[in-house]
């Protein structure tokens, strides 16, 4: 399903066939203070799409305004347009509620909720609808599926969420976001906090989500992105003459083989040969 | 090799200072202990050879072979409960939105704080007096009924309810409600299923602390006509009261001495009734705590 199309626009920017997000001239600020700016580019479909970048380059800032979760913060603004397929993201009848349940998010710590693990599942099409027992049944043990969880919990649904390792935690984080059957899920570095095992694991599962869904993931490890991604974004962080305010800005977006292996940017070499950053 | 010494290096003025420390802090707490018990022992001495079922089931009497505690222990029964049901979910519903929906730089939500701050210190005898002047007279005209003195002490234990739920809402991790967001839950969504329960045994700990000082209470409602001599249960919110610490203040105050054991029993039935209170307080919160860790 990915798009085979590397066309490129006016302004550079590799073009997609039907991409889920298109971003054009996008900028986050925070009250006054403007955490990234100049972001264009498009997210293509049923595909794996990695941001890296130095701390601080707004990558996180981008995934988070690619469903408004920044507007939970206060101050947060976003400029610029932001479309999800052919609806503009931001439109004022456009309802962040809504839009959250298309694209799900997965958070750097796993979050589960204190409760049981079928309930962690159950939560998402609850608030979504009134789905009977009978539904939900289906929709934990094919979402627990999904997430390659079920064989270590179908015997034990109904245990906290909480007494599971940080790696089941984490896939019990993505089969809660494939619950509500999005179609795009974000994940703020996913495996940060998870050893080597876990991350591997759930690095397997994204690769297999792919087939159905559109995948967008910010990671500090080069070899994460290098592994699962089709298209990689490199952000940095621009420092202004005066020296008072970093910014963060889009370098280059390309598909992942040609970012490491010959980038356009030299910056963008400097970092994924890990002489930068 | 080296030589590696584990002695202790602590100097002589340093250990000493520990040890002074240490003493001290041990002598405090047999301190509040034997306050505590030095008080319990007095009553129950005081009054044990009239602890028996009919001191808690009597009616007040001119006869201190008769007289007893029911109405009292009623009447602060449904004075506090009625209080409690009227505070706390209107005290959970304040905390609420001032933590999750309320602007955090709104001006008008720092005057709603500061304000809140405020009136959990204003003295009960000040509510009272609000209490007199505007519910048991004035517009509302309610007399001195349970439904005024009850009204009196959910507006004197309302502020701290908010403070208490607020705290216990803040203490609930913010992922948990990012991770409801995320799955396209709405703001009450988010807080009703998931912030809330995770913050219940909070809101319901400082609660009942809050509503065990109220039962204590007896400053408002002496003057919302709170009476000591009633010999009948209230019946309702327009009926008449009388309250534990009111009746025991009234035995005490009595010049014969027979009474003042009487006293000393009301005393320990009140004791009683707040740790009671308080015991459930701590079961809740250590319930809480022990979930919240698996």
């Amino acid at each position: 399903m990915t798009a085979t199309s590397t066309e490129r626009n006016a302004q550079g920017v590799m073009e997609f066939i039907d991409p889920v997000f298109t971003l054009s001239d996008v900028a986050v600020s925070y009250s006054d203070f403007l955490a990234v700016s100049n972001v264009n580019l498009q997210i293509p479909s049923m595909d794996v799409t990695a941001f890296i970048g130095p701390s601080g380059c707004g990558k996180s800032t981008i995934l988070r305004s690619l469903n408004r979760t920044n507007d939970l913060i206060p101050g947060a603004k976003v400029h610029g347009k932001i479309s999800y397929h052919e609806a503009d993201l931001y439109d004022p009848k456009a309802s962040a509620v809504e839009v959250r349940r298309r694209i799900g998010m997965v958070f750097q710590k796993p979050n589960p909720f204190p409760k049981s693990i079928y309930e962690n599942i159950a939560f998402g099409p609850k608030v979504n609808g009134r789905p009977s027992k009978s539904e939900l049944d289906v929709i934990v043990e094919k979402s627990l599926r999904s997430a390659a969880l079920w064989d270590e919990v179908k015997d034990r649904l109904n245990d906290s969420a909480l007494s599971l390792s940080g790696g089941q935690q984490q896939r019990l984080c993505i089969a809660r976001s494939l619950a509500v059957d999005p179609e795009v899920i974000l994940m703020d570095e996913p495996c940060s906090a998870l050893d080597p095992i876990a991350t591997a694991r759930i690095e397997d599962l994204m690769i297999e989500l792919k087939r159905d869904y559109t995948i967008v993931i910010v990671t500090h490890n080069m070899q994460q992105a290098a592994r699962v991604s089709s298209y990689t974004a490199f952000f940095v962080t621009e420092v202004n003459p005066l020296g008072d305010r970093r910014t963060g800005k889009l370098v280059e977006f390309d598909s992942t083989s040609k970012m490491f292996s010959n980038p356009t940017d030299p910056r963008t070499e400097a970092y994924v040969t890990g002489k930068m950053g | 090799m080296s030589q590696v010494s584990l002695e202790s290096k602590l100097s002589t003025k340093r250990r000493v200072i520990d040890g002074v420390f240490r003493v001290f802090l041990t002598f405090s707490i047999i301190a509040t202990l034997a306050f505590i018990l030095f008080v319990l022992y007095t009553l129950w001495k005081d009054s044990k050879f009239l602890l028996s079922k009919e001191i808690v089931t009597n009616f007040p009497s001119n006869d201190p072979n008769d007289a007893g505690f029911q109405s009292a222990i009623f009447g602060s029964i449904w004075v506090v409960g009625v209080a409690a049901l009227v505070a706390l979910p209107i005290g959970t519903l304040t905390a609420v939105y001032l933590e999750e929906f309320a602007g955090k730089r709104n001006k008008l939500t720092s005057v709603i704080e500061t304000n809140i701050q405020n009136l959990a210190g204003v003295p009960a005898v000040v509510f009272g007096m609000i209490g007199l002047a505007f519910i048991a007279r004035g517009p509302l005209g309610w007399g001195f009924t349970v439904g005024s003195a009850a009204m009196v002490l959910a507006m004197m234990i309302l502020p701290v309810v908010i403070i208490v739920a607020r705290e216990a809402i803040r203490a609930v991790p913010p992922s948990h409600k990012d991770g409801a967001l995320a799955l396209g839950a709405t703001q009450w969504q988010a807080v009703y299923r998931i912030v809330l329960p995770s913050a219940v045994p909070g809101i319901a700990t400082g609660s009942i602390l809050a509503v065990s000082r109220a039962m204590g209470e007896s400053a408002p409602l002496l003057l919302l006509g709170a009476l000591s001599f009633v010999t009948f249960n209230p019946t309702g919110l327009d009926s008449q009261f009388t309250i534990l610490p009111l009746s025991i203040f009234k035995y005490a105050s009595d010049s014969r001495e027979e009474f003042h054991y009487i006293a000393s029993a009301g005393s320990l039935i009140l004791v009683v009734i707040l740790f009671t209170l308080n015991f459930i307080a701590i079961f809740l919160r250590d319930r809480a705590n022990r979930k919240s860790r698996v």
